[in-house]
């Protein structure tokens, strides 16, 4: 068996191996669950189905997701850019961090203002520490992979000392949370009776925005050239810093609107653990997603039926809360190896050495 | 008239006893097994806070039998995901749920409000509600105990304290453990290091290694790992446990450990909610409802000492001795607690200052 | 500062040394080579669990430590195999091995989270170590400390005067060439990217059996990724990774031992610092731009085929 390479890259294979990825992923979780239980197919039911079969189970999946696509779409701008943020992470706790603070002025107020104001210092405190990577990376020739995990653990024993310091409930009995905010800043209930709230609407707004950005705008097509032929961006005269600056800026804030809604939004205060790894996933679900806001969209759905699922398996059928991750890895190995599909072709030439001149 | 009047009577009684056949089968449908659910923090399967509540829901599954069915979701960190999770159990028919960590509060709050006929009994946590009682273990008793015996064995007079977060109930045990120690050496000293973790081995264990090198000889630790003991065992110090039995770990540094004991709190639990008489409560309990206790203590802990901590243990279960009795007194030699007197619940579960002889600032 | 204490800082700087040092040194000569893995993580918390799992079984370490660098390699093998047969991208396989091992470590140790054993006892070097200061600082470690320096010198010696380096370096800098001087690209980058595996699960070995001989879930708490970050920060040189190995040791424990000595921070903000450093540090390192773009393998993390 060998690869040969295609003469163009054959683009019906975009769209196949994912399904032939997800077959994998089926079957080979057929068979841990065939390891692990006597019923390998009611596993595989609990794990992708049974959670989302009714409107309880759909609204906590499209609420899980709401904060891994905010990171993701913002992503995948910078992953088209060329520029590896895996800060997403730290900018969403810094716009909890932020937002919260802000909240908190609100306290005993009605204002209609609480709301925006929120997810704009959300937003801002996601895009500035966004910023930070960036000045690093143009002023200092820093490397954005480095210092933007960096700053996730940086921004992570910030929120920690706030919560235990300046932000916390001084009703509280010491413990380390901030007050409950006030129903003025909570974020409405969109699906009534469920916890899906208006902040699953940013998600809506934001992937026709991302589409529109990569595929439609001068500006899209600017980052990109700038991502894939640096050399090339500079020479037709594009402002490549700028807009480094510009991409990190706008996914900062997407990262950082992700944890201000989090913390209006099913929080309802800020705890010490506003994110279980949102941040991260993100960084999966833009790849998975293929840099594309439909996919990424997808990927995103994907990756919380997982997280889900796992929860779900264990309450049904006492399986270990370890087997999400094994599985997101598995599952993001076979798409990333179906991929080779879209390029190549794998021939199986029995008999027939392909000559192998350089031995 | 009569006819009109019986006819109506009679549809009644028809009516009456279809309704009672189908309570009465669904009385029989209702001995199918309680459903009852814990929630972990972290994995069960490691010595900490989650290995004890799952030690007792090991018993209790003993204890009842087929009487209860028991589900167990683990690794569920604070934040948005325990609402739902405890939505799906109540949703799968759990009828008493025990959620294990403060920072599960205001979830619990939230969901016992939309399930009403559900109840909820949350560790650690203050809020309580129609169907949520709160409940907890006086882990200070026995903290203050293994610091009477730190005092005993310490020759440095210095003791190294590992702690998590400056939390309260952390508090609440340094300062316990340190009243303890200079109950027996009054000027012994406490140094406390926080590690911002309830679980990283490697961090505990260069923590605790630099407390035995500023002259610690004996550690004490409100982590999960046992990492600490482990230091202690290698440098030839003492280290008191904690949550369970770490002996193990350190055969020879392992004095005891202050643990929990939520058995017999579950069985009673469980029994209200299947005779019907459950209230919610903020239960608050030590030795003296056998919540809490000490792990088996070490072999080289002389008989005299054995001795004086089992008779301030049967003080403690009496209520004749508190840990937390005036004179006490912070760093700055202010008086909380006057002499005569005892600091009362309000005050302990609040705690945010250190007693005299703790080293360094409390973090603020 | 009392010599003790000293000698102490050094010893524990070893300890938390080590494990980095020795991801860092696999990772290095993956790079080399063009690689980019960056699921060391991953693939140390495998080894950590693999090796705990066979001492706890069977008693015997050198059983335990062999099984840990098996499961690197093995683990390796797989992002090999996606990233170099496969032609995937490496930063989106070396994530998805450090979530994968994330999991599959958590998974297959379950049943021994919070189990117990006694640890691979120091190797005290004989007369050397009885030399105060001195002696206990660096002569009363274990045997993968004495391995992970024997190590250092080794490669760095094969690096400079053999022809691995030469080789390496080829094949890291421009593949096409390499491939029309004879030399065989995928296979060079296969052995190096299994060297990184073999040095991972090493490091598992050292952080379950000997830094703390206990098995947790994700008890290696970030070090993997701060190992392939360090690459970086040293310029792909042997000597910076050995010295910023033993600096982010260092690093890592001054923030406790500060709170032993009374001071007045917020200790979030202590355990914040070493980061904050390391930034820095990357900073300082990467402003002179063409000193770094030196160092650089050229065609780091570009998929590289025969056919293309």
């Amino acid at each position: 068996m060998h690869l040969e390479l295609r003469p163009v890259p054959d683009y019906k294979w975009q769209y196949l191996s994912p399904l032939l990825a997800t077959m994998l992923t089926l079957l080979s979780g057929w068979l841990l669950f065939a390891w692990l239980t006597d019923a390998p197919g009611h596993a595989l039911y609990v794990f992708f189905i049974a959670g989302i079969s009714d409107a309880f189970g759909l609204s906590e999946w499209l609420l899980k997701a709401t904060p891994m696509l905010l990171c993701a779409y913002g992503l995948a701008i910078c992953y088209r850019a060329s520029l590896w943020n895996i800060g997403a992470e730290g900018q969403l706790l810094m716009g909890a961090l932020v937002g919260s603070a802000v909240a908190l002025e609100f306290l005993d107020s009605e204002s209609s203002l609480a709301i925006p104001s929120v997810i704009l210092a959300g937003m801002t405190g996601g895009a500035l520490w966004a910023l930070l990577a960036g000045l690093l990376k143009f002023r200092f020739n820093t490397s954005e992979i480095l210092t933007t995990i960096m700053l996730n653990y940086i921004a992570m024993n910030l929120l920690q000392w706030a919560v235990y310091g300046p932000l916390k409930d001084p009703g509280g009995f010491n413990f380390p949370e901030s007050a409950l905010f006030s129903e003025a800043t909570l974020l409405p209930v969109l699906w009534p009776d469920t916890r899906l709230h208006v902040g699953f609407l940013f998600t809506c707004v934001v992937m026709p925005l991302t589409w529109l950005l990569l595929a439609k705008s001068f500006v899209g097509f600017q980052i990109q050239v700038a991502g894939q032929d640096p050399k090339a961006a500079v020479m037709a005269g594009y402002p490549v810093k700028r807009l480094g600056y510009v991409v990190l800026l706008i996914s900062g804030a997407l990262a950082g609107l992700a944890g201000a809604v989090e913390v209006i939004g099913p929080l309802g205060q800020l705890v010490p653990t506003v994110s279980p790894g949102y941040g991260y996933s993100a960084i999966i679900i833009a790849l998975l997603g293929r840099l594309h806001p439909v996919g990424i969209t997808l990927a995103g759905l994907l990756v919380s039926l997982l997280f889900m699922g796992a929860e779900l398996s264990q309450i049904e059928m006492g399986l270990s809360s370890a087997i999400a991750s094994l599985f997101q890895g598995l599952l993001l190995f076979f798409f990333l190896a179906c991929d080779v599909l879209i390029r190549y072709r794998i021939r199986f030439s029995p008999g027939t050495v392909t000559p192998q001149p350089n031995h | 008239m009569l006819r009109f009047t019986v006819l109506p009577r009679l549809r009644w009684l028809t009516h009456r006893i279809v309704w009672l056949s189908v309570l009465m089968f669904s009385a029989l449908a209702n001995s199918a097994p309680l459903k009852v659910a814990f929630i972990y923090v972290h994995p069960a399967g490691e010595s900490g806070y989650s290995y004890t509540h799952d030690q007792a829901r090991k018993y209790v599954e003993d204890v009842f039998g087929d009487k209860i069915e028991v589900t167990v979701v683990d690794s569920v960190p604070d934040g948005a995901d325990v609402e739902r999770v405890l939505m799906q159990l109540a949703r799968a028919g759990h009828k008493l749920i025990f959620p294990t960590s403060f920072g599960y509060m205001n979830a619990v709050q939230k969901v016992a409000r939309r399930y009403p006929k559900v109840i909820f009994e949350h560790a650690s946590g203050y809020k309580q509600a129609r169907n949520v009682g709160t409940y907890f273990d006086r882990i200070y008793e026995g903290r203050y105990l293994s610091g009477v015996i730190a005092g005993h064995m310490s020759k440095s007079k210095q003791a190294g304290y590992v702690a998590a977060y400056p939390i309260p109930e952390v508090i609440r045990g340094i300062n316990a453990f340190t009243l303890g120690m200079r109950s027996v050496i009054p000027d012994a000293t406490v140094n406390v290091v926080w590690v911002n973790s309830w679980y990283d081995p490697g961090k505990e264990r260069e923590a605790a290694d630099s407390l035995i090198q500023q002259g610690a000889d004996v550690l004490a630790q409100h982590t999960n790992s046992p990492a600490s003991i482990q230091a202690a065992e290698a440098a030839g110090v003492y280290a008191v446990g904690y949550h369970s039995d770490m002996s193990r770990f350190g055969k020879n540094a392992h004095l005891t450990a202050p643990m929990h004991l939520w058995n017999d709190f579950y069985v009673k639990r469980i029994n209200q909610v299947l005779d019907g008489s459950w209230k919610p409560e903020s239960v608050w309990a030590g030795f003296s409802e056998n919540m809490t206790t000490l792990a088996p203590l070490n072999p080289a802990i002389p008989p005299k000492v054995v001795a004086h901590i089992e008779s301030l243990k049967e003080k403690i279960k009496a209520g004749a001795f508190h840990p937390f009795t005036g004179p006490v007194l912070d760093q700055q030699g202010e008086t909380r607690v006057p002499a005569g007197t005892v600091m009362n619940d309000d005050a302990l579960s609040k705690m945010d200052f250190y007693v005299e002889g703790v080293q360094g600032k409390l973090p603020r | 500062m009392d010599l003790d204490l000293l000698a102490s800082l050094l010893y524990a700087t070893f300890r938390t040394g080590t494990p980095i040092l020795l991801v860092a040194l696999g990772e290095l000569i993956c790079e080399k080579s063009g690689v980019l893995n960056l699921g060391q993580e991953g693939v140390m918390l495998m080894g950590a669990v693999t090796g705990f799992i066979v001492v706890s079984q069977f008693d015997s370490y050198a059983l335990g430590i062999f099984t840990s660098v098996l499961t690197g390699i093995v683990m390796a093998a797989i992002f090999a195999f996606i990233t170099l047969t496969l032609q995937a991208n490496q930063v989106a396989s070396g994530l998805a091995l450090a979530i994968f091992g994330t999991g599959l470590s958590a998974f297959i140790g379950t049943d021994y989270q919070g189990q117990s054993i006694a640890g691979l006892p120091s190797l005290a070097v004989p007369h050397l170590s009885e030399i105060s200061v001195i002696g206990p600082a660096f002569f009363q470690h274990d045997i993968l400390v004495y391995t992970s320096l024997a190590a250092t010198f080794l490669l760095w010696w094969n690096l400079k005067y053999a022809r691995l380096g030469l080789i390496l370096k080829a094949v890291g800098e421009n593949p096409d060439a390499a491939n029309a001087l004879g030399l065989p690209v995928l296979k060079v980058r296969y052995l190096a990217v299994l060297f990184g595996g073999a040095m991972s699960g090493l490091a598992g070995a050292y952080v379950s059996l000997v830094y703390t001989p206990l098995w947790a879930e994700n008890m290696t708490a970030g070090r993997g990724w701060i190992a392939v970050a360090l690459v970086v920060f040293a310029s792909w040189r042997i000597s910076r990774v050995l010295l910023g190995a033993y600096l982010f040791g260092l690093a890592s424990i001054l923030h406790l031992v500060a709170q032993v000595f009374g001071a007045d921070i917020s200790p979030n903000l202590l355990a914040a610092l070493p980061y904050a450093a390391t930034i820095v540090v990357l900073v300082i390192l990467s402003s002179n731009q063409t000193r770094h773009k030196l160092f650089a393998p050229l065609a780091l993390a570009i998929p590289w085929h025969k056919s293309r």
